[in-house]
């Protein structure tokens, strides 16, 4: 049982203080703007807005500023905004076919229709520390060409390869009522948009690793990245007062299609499988590992031993999220001091039987 | 409802509402202005609140939740009584009440309204072009090659 303290409300004040002065660092070094780590931080804002599950861009740099940097802690903030807001309702299923591509590639087909765009990657640098960007200074001007004709439809990878049955189609939507793990507690085996929606906002250390295990042997799935695309995307909302999806602006959003190996039966010809990762900003990585620990939680459906950890729902779902992680990890620094001095006293009851039962002994 | 089922007047409203999503709160401003800067009440004080966003399973499969996008509300009435609505992503009130207020209009003054808006179109689309050549310059043709021990 935990027994709460009272005091040291002064200290614990003037810590906020220092804190808040340690925050802003050197007075002698410009402070940094909301607008600047929006722009130049861009990646971390969108790991803190995929973690904190809430889309906007601004709060989640206002956030990191707030907690120097701390991811979890930004998050935190972040969590803890949208527990102040009504929820309006839930949106149309964003259109990821029709997303306005920054960024598409495929590791199984070359000749993609719509083609394969690199975008801003950081894949085929080499990683050499550039010390000019110690400096001010403004970067190389930018490449442009003509779109070729085909750019303006870009299909699926996906489904290529489906108008040929060679993999399974997605699991379609029966209009079951979509379950909810901000609004109820989670049951376990649970369904796959559960599952999605947990990953979707899980720590991305963590998602990264399960998946990597999955590819080192522990509940092997075999992946190909059929298709990642990154790019924005209309969110459609439809209010009641209007009936009819009012379009609210767009979101940026990576996608992973992952293709895994087969599954076939007597009754069914063998086809590929699929895992599906899908994360607010741009975050290949994230997307990625999501699609394989996807993929790695079918096991059960697709009737594969489950001996691996990336395969165990609740194991990886209630332990993915970095907040839930944290606050029962840190939880521990806070006093607890009745729980050890009871701790203390049976200690010390244990020892003294022990030193009477070797007395009566000798 | 599939995109048949919307008449053609729906979807000029759709058209303009993401139309002022995509403007700054200077150009929605400037656009008001041009069409005489009505008065409007509230019929909902503007107000901030969270949408929760849905994808497919595959892209194309069952919905699931992704997880949530601010956005501002705002609802208003014309002296005339016409009423405009808005909801944009963002927590920009001030923004969400103009665009309500350009609803409201749009009803009565399509034409005027999407003239005032033209500027922010031509913006949009001489960015989106810009974009799609800086892209289009990153479109990359992978060629494979015979391994050597083959």
């Amino acid at each position: 049982m935990y027994v709460a303290v009272k005091g040291g409300e002064a200290a614990i004040d003037n810590a906020h203080r220092l804190l808040a002065e340690v925050r802003r660092g050197d007075p002698a070094v410009p402070e940094l703007t909301v607008a600047q780590i929006r722009e130049q931080m861009a990646l971390l804002v969108d790991r803190v807005m995929a973690e904190g599950s809430l889309n906007d861009p601004d709060l989640a740099a206002l956030a990191l500023k707030q907690a120097r940097g701390d991811v979890v802690e930004a998050v935190f903030l972040v969590r803890a905004f949208r527990t102040t807001l009504p929820r309006f309702g839930a949106s149309v299923p964003l259109d990821t076919g029709a997303m306005a591509l920054r960024r598409r590639v495929s590791a199984t087909f070359k000749d993609l229709p719509g083609g394969q765009v690199l975008g801003p990657t950081f894949d085929y640098t080499h990683r050499l520390v550039d010390f000019a960007l110690a400096e001010d200074g403004a970067p190389e001007t930018v490449a442009e060409a003509e779109p070729r004709e085909d750019a303006a439809a870009t299909p699926r990878v996906t489904d290529l390869l489906g108008r040929d049955g060679l993999i399974e189609p997605s699991p379609q939507d029966d209009g079951t009522p979509l379950p909810d793990i901000t609004r109820e507690p989670v049951d376990y085996p649970c369904d796959r948009a559960t599952r999605l929606q947990a990953l979707a906002r899980g720590d991305e250390g963590f998602i990264l690793a399960l998946g990597y295990s999955t590819q080192r042997g522990y509940g092997r799935t075999h992946p190909f990245v059929g298709e990642i695309r990154v790019g924005t995307v209309e969110v459609e909302f439809v209010p009641e007062e209007l009936g009819f999806p009012v379009p609210l602006g767009t979101v940026q959003v990576t996608e992973c299609q992952m293709v895994n190996q087969f599954k076939g039966s007597r009754a069914v010809p063998p086809q590929f499988t699929r895992g599906y990762g899908l994360v607010f900003g741009q975050s290949e990585r994230k997307a990625m590992a999501m699609a394989l620990v996807d993929r790695a939680l079918r096991a059960g459906e697709l009737g594969e031993p489950l001996a691996s950890p990336a395969q165990d729902q609740e194991f990886v779902l209630a332990h993915c999220d970095s907040l839930q992680a944290t606050g029962f990890v840190e939880h521990l620094k806070l006093p607890h001091y009745v729980d050890f001095q009871a701790e203390l006293e049976l200690v010390r009851r244990l020892r003294a039987e022990f030193e009477a039962g070797r007395e009566a002994a000798e | 409802m599939n995109l048949a089922d919307r008449d053609a007047g729906t979807e000029a409203r759709r058209g303009v509402m993401a139309l002022c999503t995509a403007a700054t709160a200077d150009e929605l401003a400037r656009a008001l202005v041009g069409l005489g800067a009505p008065e409007a009440e509230d019929l909902r004080a503007p107000e901030i609140g969270l949408v929760m966003a849905t994808g497919r399973i595959g892209g194309d499969g069952r919905p699931f939740n992704l997880g949530e996008v601010s956005v501002t509300r705002a609802a208003v009435r014309l002296a005339d009584g016409r009423t405009g609505f808005a909801y944009h992503l963002g927590r920009d009130r001030c923004r969400a009440r103009q665009a309500a207020i350009l609803d409201a209009l749009w009803q009565g003054d399509r034409a005027g309204v999407e003239a005032a808006l033209a500027p922010v179109a031509r913006r949009q689309a001489a960015e989106q072009a810009a974009e799609a050549r800086r892209i289009a310059a990153t479109r990359v043709d992978f060629l494979t090659l015979a391994r050597g021990e083959d």
